[in-house]
């Protein structure tokens, strides 16, 4: 009866709480957060992947007290963002290659090391098709030297600058203008596709972590927790995409949350190859409610509606849970 | 070309801020305050959300100020308000309502606690309103009318201030040092209470005195009968009679065995006053079922703790001595209940009427204009003025459902329109209503989990000997949790959801107290800040082509 009750109405589901205290507020409720993806960009409505991107690098200058260089991978957050001769980055920031950023990032570290200028951080940033396909080897590379590099993942699950081409990262079933739905299987085929946040963890580096842009305190927190770690960390967050998802523009943080909520996309920390916390979840729903807005997976659904494919997907969501421990066991259903 | 750039930069960049991608949009979103389902709700027109919003950040007093501007009685409407708020609340469609009445209650008595008064006026009006009548909806008119600077005095038949909550209420759901203290605050402002003053007739009064209007609230205080053949040994009270008279010197007489009889919350607070006299038995007769009985459940529930027993379907057919004959009834088609004709005999030492109370119209005689209907006052529902230019009536005596937050609420209103009468100019016009908060506007998401606190309730076997209150407060820390339940439905609470949502930094942070505001330059229109509002503040707008 006479433990003070921490109640604070909406506590950090919210970006900012009046009820909280200054350091228990997100990054991004700060009148001074840095906006270093500024206004003005080129993305898309409702952009998951602007929106993650703003959140991680501002997380990462306001851990790094503003010494921060990005190396960025081509791909829809490089073209949006640089359009010759304007750039929305508010840090400095270069662009190489499509395949090239993890190896960007390393050379950075590296020139950073031999001038000594030791306060300053590097990361290194792409999309899915950056970084599960064509940057892999780069990626790889960076991980088993133990570079002292961040790499971000966006991950909005195809190449969506070129015209929403299927990419490692695309789930299974999804409609693509590479996995058309047509057939008997229609979409992404079952059983392709890679999990790069486990091969990460395969490579046993000192920090590996999962995010969505439904959460914005755990992604803060897992980027400062990042920045607090020398060597290769990987950080993989997803950014739904309401152009390649067939998603309607206000829905993007909705259907990270179902992503997440679903048990679709696990949300977890690894350190050193071994997973150390996960986020549970907290309202178990279905993976139909995620999938349904999404005019991908529209051939899931309708008199024509491929179920035996719903259960696959559910399936999968199933064996996450069960695999990270995604349920409280009393919030088990 | 110098090398005076920042490191790693060997371009000139152009900024993207000279790219306006606000010419992107089809829809804009706009910020807006809805009327949340509990101030809708209200009948004395709080703004409840408004107040939960200081409570939550622990400043009770500005809380206080806050709900005093439409309410005086915080302590008082925290115990006896049915607060239909709470049935309105969307929270109860999360996991319980948010317990409105108690936070209302701990801010009463916080205030008493720590003896906050009301403002004086800051300018005298030089006009002089007389109130008749001091119960709820008279000091709740004197209370706003002395705020605006009028000069008020409150004329009352009775020997204390209170009316019905003095006399109707039994002293178990509203302590009298509560009721006294909350009607002496008015007192201090500077309204003249006249006690022991009964108006007999209001055209000499109302000339006598030089007011320059009058609000007419008197209640409702004489018990209806019911014509029940009785013997001359057969003791029949009336309700309001013996509640009375418990806030005199001697306690009514009501031998071991009493019938209530009648189904409304009146009835109810007999049979429990019945019991903390000590009688044996208390059995309300109703002739409908429970479903379709006036009184509030939650009463009938606690009075069913308490012990008291209820027939129902019954109706009394004769009072013998000693003795009740009992007739039980059935529903028909429609639910009114019929005889059938099937009698049983109850025993009892007094039955006890409670079957509604009329209004003693004696002192309206001779006043023109005025219309009476059903036995009340007829009044302009939108001014509470009378047919007569500058009479207006409001509480029990004139139509509406009868209760104290209703009696509150017409004092607020009949004092807002007896002031612009007053200024020979129309009201301020009551700010448009705005749109209701409907649960569908929410993101309930974003709301931490948390049943409601359950005020502690006196244990049963104390409450039946004694008239101690029987809900007690709830204590700061539960009261702070309490508060901090509420959605703030339709009415930015600060979350700064929109603000970190925005992939476009289009949303203006102005600070603390201040909210926010959209940068059309670069707004989009995605919508994902309205989607992602929890408390539903911000709509979505098609844009002109």
């Amino acid at each position: 009866m006479n433990a003070p009750i921490k109640f604070y109405q909406t506590g950090t589901f919210t970006v900012g709480n009046r009820l909280l205290s200054a350091e228990q507020r997100s990054v991004q409720a700060s009148l001074e957060r840095n906006n270093s993806l500024n206004s003005g960009h080129r993305a898309c409505q409702g952009c998951g992947e602007a929106l993650g991107a703003r959140y991680a690098v501002d997380a990462a200058m306001r851990a790094t007290q503003g010494q921060l260089i990005a190396a960025n991978a081509t791909g829809c957050l490089e073209v949006f963002s640089t359009p010759y001769p304007e750039t929305s980055w508010q840090l400095p920031w270069i662009h190489s290659l499509f395949g090239n950023a993890a190896a960007v990032g390393t050379g950075i570290a590296a020139a950073i090391k031999v001038k000594g200028r030791n306060n300053l951080r590097v990361i290194a940033q792409g999309g899915d098709g950056g970084t599960t396909d064509i940057g892999f080897g780069c990626l790889s590379g960076m991980f088993e030297r133990n570079d002292d590099v961040l790499y971000i993942c966006y991950d909005n699950e195809a190449y969506m600058n070129t015209g929403v081409q299927r990419s490692s990262a695309t789930p299974p079933a999804a409609r693509t203008a590479t996995t058309m739905a047509v057939g008997t299987e229609p979409g992404a085929v079952f059983g392709q596709g890679k999990n790069v946040p486990l091969i990460a963890m395969a490579h046993e580096i000192p920090y590996v972590a999962t995010a969505t842009v439904a959460d914005l305190h755990d992604l803060e927190a897992k980027v400062e927790r990042a920045m607090g770690i020398h060597g290769a960390r990987y950080l993989h967050i997803l950014v739904p995409c309401p152009l390649g998802w067939g998603a309607a523009s206000n829905d993007t943080i909705r259907l990270a949350r179902l992503a997440r909520e679903t048990g679709l996309f696990p949300v977890f920390e690894a350190e050193r190859g071994e997973v150390t916390a996960v986020t549970k979840i907290r309202r178990r729903v279905p993976v139909e409610e995620y999938l349904r807005p999404q005019k991908r997976f529209a051939h899931l659904f309708g008199p024509q509606g491929q179920s035996h494919m719903l259960e696959r997907i559910q399936a999968q969501a199933d064996r996450n849970i069960k695999r990270f421990g995604l349920l409280d066991t009393e919030s088990a259903q | 070309m110098t090398m005076q750039k920042p490191f790693a930069i060997t371009l000139d960049p152009g900024s993207s801020l000279a790219n306006k991608t606000g010419t992107w949009r089809t829809e804009r979103p706009v910020y807006v305050d809805r009327l949340p389902p509990c101030n809708a709700q209200c009948p004395a027109g709080e703004d409840i959300q408004g107040w939960l919003f200081h409570a939550e950040s622990g400043d009770y007093e500005a809380a206080w100020r806050h709900l005093i501007r439409d309410n005086p009685f915080p302590a008082i409407m925290g115990r006896v308000c049915y607060h239909t708020c709470e049935g309105a609340c969307n929270r109860g469609k999360i996991d319980a309502a948010v317990g409105i009445n108690s936070v209302e209650r701990f801010l009463g008595d916080e205030a008493l606690r720590r003896c906050w008064q009301f403002a004086t006026p800051a300018a005298e009006s030089g006009r002089h309103v007389l109130v008749v009548g001091a119960g709820p909806s008279g000091m709740s008119a004197a209370y706003h009318l002395r705020r605006m600077g009028h000069s008020v005095t409150v004329k009352e038949a009775g020997p204390l201030m209170g009316g019905m909550m003095r006399f109707g209420i039994p002293k178990y759901r509203l302590p009298r040092n509560v009721l006294d203290a909350e009607m002496q605050r008015i007192v201090a402002m500077g309204v003249k209470v006249e006690l022991n003053t009964k108006v007999a007739n209001l055209t000499d009064a109302m000339r006598d005195g030089g007011f320059d209007a009058t609000f007419l609230a008197v209640g409702a205080h004489i018990a209806k009968r019911a014509f029940i053949p009785a013997v001359d040994s057969s003791r029949i009270l009336d309700a309001v009679s013996v509640l009375r008279s418990m806030e005199g010197e001697d306690q009514p007489m009501l031998g071991r065995r009493v019938v209530v009889y009648g189904g409304g919350n009146t009835a109810i607070d007999m049979a429990r006053t019945a019991k903390r006299l000590g009688v044996t038995e208390a059995i309300i007769v109703y002739r409908r079922t429970r479903e379709r009985m006036p009184a509030h459940d939650f009463e009938v529930e606690e009075a069913l703790q308490e012990g008291v027993m209820v027939k129902w379907l019954s109706t009394i057919r004769q009072a013998g001595e000693g003795a009740l004959t009992i007739e039980k009834m059935v529903l028909d088609a429609k639910g009114n209940p019929q005889p059938t004709g099937e009698f049983e005999s109850l025993e009892a030492d007094s039955l006890v009427l409670a079957l509604g109370q009329d209004v003693d119209l004696s002192l309206l005689e001779g006043v023109p204009g005025l219309e009476i209907k059903d036995g009340v006052v007829q009044v302009d529902p939108a001014t509470m003025m009378t047919g007569h230019a500058g009479l207006f009536a409001g509480g029990d005596m004139v139509p509406a459902e009868r209760n104290v937050t209703v009696a509150v609420g017409h004092g607020k209103k009949a004092a807002r329109h007896i002031d612009a009468w007053l200024r020979g100019t129309q009201p301020q016009a009551e700010p448009k209503k705005h749109a209701p908060a409907t649960f569908e506007l929410l993101n309930p998401w974003y709301y931490s989990d948390a049943p409601k606190t359950v005020q502690p309730q006196l244990e049963i076997a104390r409450r039946t000997s004694s008239f101690d209150e029987v809900q007690g407060g709830l204590t700061e820390d539960n009261a702070l949790f309490e508060a901090r339940r509420c959605l703030s439905c339709g009415n930015c609470f600060e979350c700064d959801n929109c603000y970190g949502v925005c992939p476009d930094n289009a949303v203006i942070k102005l600070g603390s107290g201040k909210r926010f505001a959209f940068n059309y330059d670069y707004c989009k229109g995605c919508g994902v800040c309205a989607s992602e509002c929890p408390c539903g503040a911000i709509e979505m707008v098609p844009e002109a082509v």
